[in-house]
């Protein structure tokens, strides 16, 4: 039965996975977090932070580790299979009809009509984790962490690699909360 | 050669961290300029579907490609080849982590990584913001209150902007057709 959840879990996050990486956290974390309450906004966290200093696309990541953390391996494998199936699919339908689809007025339009979601998926993707719904699971716990995010804005913006930006405040962490 | 396909893309999803667009350079010089496998041409059009197709760009890419070069078999040789270093790597992970997670040093470093990634996730947000019209902007402004203070689920949303955006298509091109 979990197994079943799982799938179709990440079967949905796979289909509705437009935008790329960071726009699927929003619907990994309304699916997974916000509905199935499998694991708390804090251990999301963590699992997008590990997921930036390992390879590979944060929606295959946290297939892995969640479906390993609610189903042991064959769990992981449920989820990362159904998260790459429609991907695999819709890729291979695109590919066979791409002269078909390249000058579609409607799938252009969907597209464009699209991108502002995506934007305020990504936008709502940080502020659950900045403001979790419960006081216990909040990742913002002092003044260090709105220093350590201003930082890593900063970081970001001026183009610094994200895992040496990950690696840095798991140091200052040791250092500041020891 | 679909042997090849998997080893090309199994180095490509070992040494790609972060995901995503950090991939497309590597993917570009490994198929395009070692393989051959891809005209750049072609290689970009194709792009452009795989950022548009739902799913990570790095797996869109890889079935892309692996299509193109040896059929269906092709296509599955190159997702497995993204797919299973991450996977393996997570899983790893995953098993050590239950274990060491109550650790003190490990706390202390997750405590603060986790503002670190709120901000990379931020980023983004700012940089794509720039490339939408004022309007656009209020859109997914809209869409960000209803998803994290009301709790929507994104994919109605996103249903929904791609209606909008369809009709929107319709009624500019029955205006100019007119006019």
């Amino acid at each position: 039965m979990i197994y079943l959840q799982l799938f179709i879990s990440y079967l949905k996050i796979g289909f509705f996975g437009f935008g790329g990486g960071y726009a699927m956290l929003s619907l990994i974390q309304n699916e997974i977090v916000e509905q199935r309450g499998w694991i708390t906004a804090s251990e999301f966290a963590d699992i997008i932070a590990v997921s930036q200093i390992t390879p590979g696309p944060i929606a295959i990541n946290s297939a892995t580790y969640i479906g390993y953390t609610i189903g042991g391996i064959a769990g992981s494998a449920v989820a990362t299979f159904a998260v790459c199936l429609p991907a695999l699919t819709i890729m291979l339908l695109l590919t066979r009809f791409f002269l078909l689809l390249k000058s579609n007025r409607y799938v252009s339009g969907a597209v464009a009509g699209m991108k502002p979601v995506v934007v305020g998926m990504i936008a709502a993707a940080a502020l659950l984790l900045m403001f979790p719904q419960s006081a216990d699971e909040a990742n913002f716990i002092d003044g260090w962490s709105w220093a350590l995010f201003a930082l890593t804005l900063l970081g970001a913006y001026k183009k610094v690699n994200p895992i040496l930006l990950i690696l840095f405040s798991a140091v200052a962490g040791i250092v500041v909360y020891m | 050669m679909i042997w090849q396909l998997f080893i090309s893309f199994f180095r490509i999803g070992l040494f790609t961290f972060g995901g995503g667009y950090a991939m497309i350079p590597l993917i570009e010089r490994e198929v395009i300029d070692r393989r051959g496998w891809v005209a750049r041409e072609e290689f970009l059009e194709l792009l452009t579907i795989a950022q548009s197709a739902p799913g990570p760009i790095s797996l869109n890419t890889s079935v892309f490609v692996g299509y193109k070069v040896r059929g269906l078999l092709g296509a599955v040789a190159a997702i497995l080849g993204v797919v299973i270093p991450s996977f393996v790597v997570i899983l790893i992970v995953a098993i050590f982590f239950a274990n060491i997670r109550h650790n003190e040093v490990v706390d202390a470093a997750f405590k603060a990584m986790r503002p670190a990634v709120v901000a990379l996730i931020v980023a983004p947000v700012i940089g794509l913001a720039g490339t939408l019209n004022l309007w656009l902007v209020a859109v997914a402004a809209l869409v960000a209150v209803a998803v994290w203070w009301l709790g929507w689920s994104p994919i109605y949303l996103l249903l929904a902007g791609a209606a909008a955006g369809i009709a929107w298509s319709v009624w500019s091109a029955r205006k100019e057709g007119r006019g």
